[in-house]
């Protein structure tokens, strides 16, 4: 078969073979696990203690699921399973309100993941002859560092260009012939937008190849930027507790993306009855860590919403397919591909007396961009008819929601009694954003 | 000293008419307004001929609405009339943070409403110089 492979013995590993690889490294998970405070204590009470307690995959579902929640509860240290000296990494979600969750990695963690992305990359055919442009971010957002390393491993020329300042993005590409970049769906739009103010035409790039991820995108979506630019774009798909991206990705078939089941154990449930979801049944991701470490997670529940894709890749890949995410299970909103929690936001207004308690949220387009507004009340009693007080806390909420959620907002004041009342099922949350 | 009604207004129609509908419900005469936009709102300043019975009436219709000290100072409503006034600030570096005025009777007197930093050094400098500082009293009364 001739399709661009990384690792042929795994990636065309036997289903039987492969289940076999699952069991053994569920079992060294779990005993992993049992080395955590938390694990410990919630593998206990439901009467698991030994690794030897599985004795089948089937035996995954005696397993309790483990939430944000679990990983908030456990911050900083109750999920590490390594002495801190074996870890030489951590990444810890955005925010600075609320309880931050975070996933330490050993060097081997590292070294696994970057080899998982390496297939991914390789998976849509590109090689170490592409110079690549990493557009998102570096740091604690896994999305630049994870991307690196692979691209690295396979031998691209990378430029860590991380994320924003679309004007020397466009030169860079120019300047060094990029030909495969990584992107969230909406900045690439946005870039195709700009090429025409910065002077520079298609011709003058030599672009063939977008791995796009980080927010959900629809078919159309991915269509759009393909024709725009004259390229192919593959579906990537990752979560910081799962390492980040590399978790499933498209290959050159683009007919859904390859999870890699050697490093994560799948289920689908129903978000609220729990009950398994049929092959095609759109349900929650449930994932199991198979490889890691120094933060194994078992049966963690992703909020993310999607289905495992039923028949084989032309590719003859032996890993199975996740379709295209298709939302989420609970509130959380994904903001030019940033996780956004309203309760983050309630939490920055309701630290300002200068603003009352009813409040929305409003996301929309702008151009390919999401644009999130917040509108708060101001608080009639500290109003004293001074116009430069009102800038000053305008400009005070949107610097400490922007500090919180790393997403500049629009800080809107209205008269007090004006929005949606906060007892009851106030909507909060206003999403003109078409479905994707 | 005077004082004037500071309103803030959401940004869209039927607000303003919202306010003046309050006033005209509680009898209160407008003298003198000025709005100052700020995009999504904007605080509206009245002069009017009873401020507190303005601002309780727009509070308890919800509105935030508070008083404010102003100065207002009668000025010659000709030519140079306004300069005088602003000459005597300009001398002694004080600063006017916002203001509006109206006309009084026309071709004699106008009455110039400010925020300064201090209205208290300001009103005795002015006085000082020959021009009327309004009370109140005065100033409301057609």
């Amino acid at each position: 078969m001739n399709v661009p492979v990384w690792n042929p013995a795994v990636e065309f590993m036997e289903r039987e073979a492969l289940e076999r690889l699952q069991l053994v490294q569920l079992r060294k998970t779990v005993e992993q696990a049992l080395k955590t405070p938390f694990y410990r204590r919630r593998l206990g009470e439901a009467g698991l203690t030994r690794p030897e307690d599985i004795t089948s995959l089937r035996d995954l579902r005696s397993i309790p699921y483990t939430t944000k929640d679990d990983l908030r509860a456990a911050y900083p240290h109750g999920l590490l399973a390594v002495d801190l000296e074996q870890a030489i990494r951590l990444h810890t979600s955005s925010g600075t309100t609320g309880t931050p969750t975070v996933i330490y990695h050993t060097r081997r963690d590292i070294d696994h993941w970057t080899e998982l992305v390496a297939r991914c990359i390789t998976a849509t055919g590109a090689s170490a002859r592409d110079v690549f442009q990493n557009m998102t971010n570096y740091g604690l957002f896994t999305g630049g560092l994870g991307l690196h390393y692979g691209a690295e491993r396979v031998g691209m020329l990378v430029i860590p260009a991380s994320s924003g300042n679309t004007s020397r993005q466009i030169q860079l590409m120019k300047n060094f012939q990029t030909t495969v970049v990584h992107a969230t769906p909406s900045y690439l739009l946005h870039l195709h937008a700009s090429l025409a103010s910065e002077g520079v035409d298609l011709e003058q790039l030599a672009l063939r190849k977008a791995f796009i991820g980080a927010e959900p995108h629809s078919e159309q979506t991915r269509r759009k930027i393909e024709e725009l630019f004259g390229i192919a774009a593959y579906n990537s798909y990752g979560l910081s507790e799962m390492n980040g991206p590399g978790v499933a990705f498209e290959c050159v078939h683009q007919t859904g993306l390859h999870l890699w089941e050697d490093a994560y154990l799948l289920e689908v449930v129903d978000p609220r009855t729990l009950r398994p979801c049929a092959e095609e049944e759109t349900g929650e991701i449930v994932l199991t860590t198979l490889q890691r470490q120094a933060t194994p997670l078992l049966r963690y529940r992703t909020r993310d919403l999607s289905c495992w894709m039923g028949g084989h890749c032309p590719c003859g890949r032996g890993h199975r397919r996740l379709a295209r995410i298709k939302g989420r299970s609970d509130d959380m909103l994904i903001i030019n591909g940033v996780n956004v929690f309203p309760s983050q936001i309630e939490d920055v207004l309701m630290k300002t007396p200068e603003v009352g308690t009813n409040y929305l949220i409003q996301i929309e387009k702008r151009g390919s961009l999401d644009r999130l507004t917040v509108k708060t009340e101001i608080y009639a009693k500290l109003f004293t008819g001074d116009a430069r007080t009102l800038e000053d806390l305008r400009e005070r909420l949107g610097e400490a929601l922007r500090s919180a959620i790393l997403v500049k907002p629009v800080v809107e004041l209205h008269e007090p009694g004006s929005l949606p009342v906060s007892e009851g099922k106030a909507k909060r949350v206003v999403d003109l954003r078409p479905a994707f | 000293m005077a004082e004037q009604v500071n309103i803030f207004i959401d940004n869209k129609p039927g607000r303003l008419n919202a306010v003046t509908a309050i006033l005209r419900d509680h009898d209160i005469d407008i003298r003198a307004m000025t709005i100052a936009d700020h995009r999504d709102y904007g605080v509206a300043k009245l002069l009017v001929n009873d401020p507190h019975a303005a601002q309780r009436a727009l509070a308890e219709h919800g509105f935030a609405a508070a008083l404010q000290s102003v100065l207002a100072v009668a000025i010659a409503d000709r030519p140079g009339g306004l300069h005088a006034l602003l000459e005597i600030l300009a001398q002694h570096a004080m600063n006017v943070q916002d203001a509006y005025g109206f006309v009084a009777v026309p071709g004699q007197r106008a009455i110039w409403c400010m925020e300064v930093a201090e209205p208290a050094a300001a009103a005795s400098l002015i006085a000082a110089a020959g021009l009327e500082v309004l009370d109140d009293s005065e100033l409301y009364r057609p």
